[in-house]
């Protein structure tokens, strides 16, 4: 909404209308893409129109004052650009989607919110799993190919053909906006939690790959609010929410990784701790547990520390033996032999993280940090260890720190 | 929107003679398939394949005539036959895809017709 005080008389200064026309933006982005996408199954000239109607706002609000309802402008102005659009091409795909945009074109004021049927689109099967992150990121929130690119680590001209290449496939491939069958939805569901998740980061203790937690979090509580009633969605927004609460603690003033047990808990956010707790417990409170919500739980177990001084390691190995019989991955066993270590010993982790599959931790860092560490306790040679991880390591801070403990 | 199920098999399992009984039985699953498909009023066409063995190639270069004997890719899975659709997405062709008999030991893919 505009900020108050505005009248539809009189002209406006431009940078009030700059504001308004990004309050809007921020605010309905997502929400237009989505109706116009879902009525046209086409998010690439859903963006056009809206791109277009961004402009047009630019010039005319100066004049005639922000409108009331500057989204229900925003979306008459886009969608009148897409049927012209649709009609120009004419052909024949084009014509249901024209008849779609058009109805109820007289009445803008309440358009329903289609995010979720546009959520699922960008994590639909169909689509090149690396392309989903990229794809929610830019339909929902509107960020630039550029903006995405850099988080990823990637070009900005490569990050834009995948983009590109998506929403063609989502075009002609004539992908629905819909929301699954129930028989369907645990998985799908699956697929959205996780590329909401890869937008955060795939390891929270490396600042490089949290460029995007907040939009991350974002997401994570737009869906929290859409399907309020899975509790895996809830799992979700509960565990970036401890992760984001260690935060402050992660890096020194000067920049210096502080590991997990070595971090200050005061400097942790209590408000953020908190609200992690309490939807942790409401997901609970459905009886239907997944993995998620054993992430949260362990990430739960650590944000204890705060409280009690210690950590519960027999707790933390325990969640993630349950975590493991649902999603065995590399991540989760390395994670599990780390707890292993504290609640038992490190001769009982290293027998561990030596039966894991040599070819799935050949390139996983996390897991020969660990080795290195547990070699270094037991008083045995890490040194090849250590040198695997650090090759493996993209974190200025974090490899300063793996080189640190080994002197 | 129209959809091409194309029905991939085992090229050994597709090779017997095109006279041989064998491959010109038309088998209860794929003919309640048929059915269901009818049924929904998806159904626009499609046919079952002769064997990869009775295909030809032809191609046109320099105005000169090649014909070859053979399909044009010599993969372990041949195009065994197909079906066109008219569904409304993609996901609802899809679920008619995982249906199909061929699914379960062959592969589908389902590919949009030009619009």
């Amino acid at each position: 909404m505009p900020p108050t005080g505005f009248s539809k008389c009189g002209r406006l200064p431009d940078d009030a209308t700059s504001r308004a026309v990004e309050h809007a933006a921020r605010d309905a982005y997502g929400r237009l893409v989505a109706w116009l996408g879902a009525r046209a199954r086409d998010i690439a000239g859903a963006e056009d129109a809206l791109s277009d109607a961004f402009a047009a706002a630019l010039a005319t609000w100066p004049r005639t004052g922000v409108p009331a309802r500057p989204d229900a402008w925003l979306l008459t102005a886009a969608r009148r650009r897409m049927i012209d659009a649709a009609r120009r091409r004419r052909t024949r795909d084009a014509a249901i989607p024209t008849l779609l945009l058009a109805i109820g074109e007289d009445d803008d004021s309440d358009f329903p919110d289609e995010r979720l049927k546009l959520l699922f689109v960008c994590a639909h099967p169909a689509i090149d799993p690396a392309a989903r992150t990229p794809l929610m990121l830019q339909a929902v929130l509107g960020l630039t190919a550029a903006d995405i690119a850099a988080a990823f680590l990637t070009s900005p001209a490569a990050m834009g053909q995948r983009l590109v290449r998506a929403k063609e496939k989502i075009r002609a491939a004539g992908i629905g906006f819909r929301i699954p069958d129930p028989a369907d939805l645990p998985d799908r569901l699956d697929a959205v939690l996780d590329a909401i998740y890869a937008a955060y980061g795939t390891g929270w203790e490396d600042a490089a790959a949290n460029a995007l937690a907040d939009e991350a979090i974002w997401l994570a509580r737009l869906l929290a609010s859409l399907l309020p009633t899975e509790p895996e969605t809830i799992g979700l927004l509960a565990l970036l929410l401890f992760c984001e609460s260690r935060r402050p603690a992660r890096r020194t003033a000067a920049g210096r990784f502080v590991p997990l047990s070595e971090q200050n808990t005061a400097l942790w956010s209590a408000p953020l701790r908190a609200e992690a707790q309490s939807l942790l417990a409401h997901a609970a409170t459905f009886a239907r547990h997944g993995r998620f919500q054993l992430e949260a739980a362990i990430q739960s177990v650590h944000a204890a520390r705060a409280d009690s001084g210690q950590t519960d390691w027999n707790t933390i190995a325990l969640l993630y033996e349950g975590l493991l019989a649902i999603a065995p991955t590399t991540g989760v066993a390395v994670g599990r032999a780390a707890a292993l270590a504290e609640a038992r010993d490190p001769a009982f982790a290293l027998h561990e993280l030596d039966a894991l599959d040599p070819a799935a931790v050949a390139t996983y860092q996390p897991y020969w940090a660990l080795r290195a560490n547990l070699l270094r306790r037991l008083g045995q040679d890490a040194t090849p260890a250590l040198t695997r991880a650090l090759a493996l390591t993209t974190d200025p801070a974090l490899a300063a720190y793996l080189r640190a403990t080994s002197e | 929107m129209k959809y091409m199920l194309l029905i991939y098999q085992d090229a050994a399992r597709n090779s017997m003679p095109a006279d041989s009984p064998e491959a010109n039985t038309i088998t209860a699953p794929w003919i309640a398939y048929t059915k269901a498909l009818i049924d929904a009023g998806v159904l626009v066409g499609g046919s079952r394949l002769a064997p990869h063995a009775a295909a030809t190639t032809v191609r046109v270069r320099d105005g000169k005539r090649q014909v070859q004997d053979g399909p044009y890719a010599d993969t372990k899975e041949q195009l065994a036959g197909y079906y066109i659709l008219d569904t409304p997405d993609l996901d609802t062709a899809l679920d008619w895809a995982a249906r199909c008999p061929g699914a379960a030991d062959g592969i589908l893919e389902v590919r949009p017709l030009a619009g």
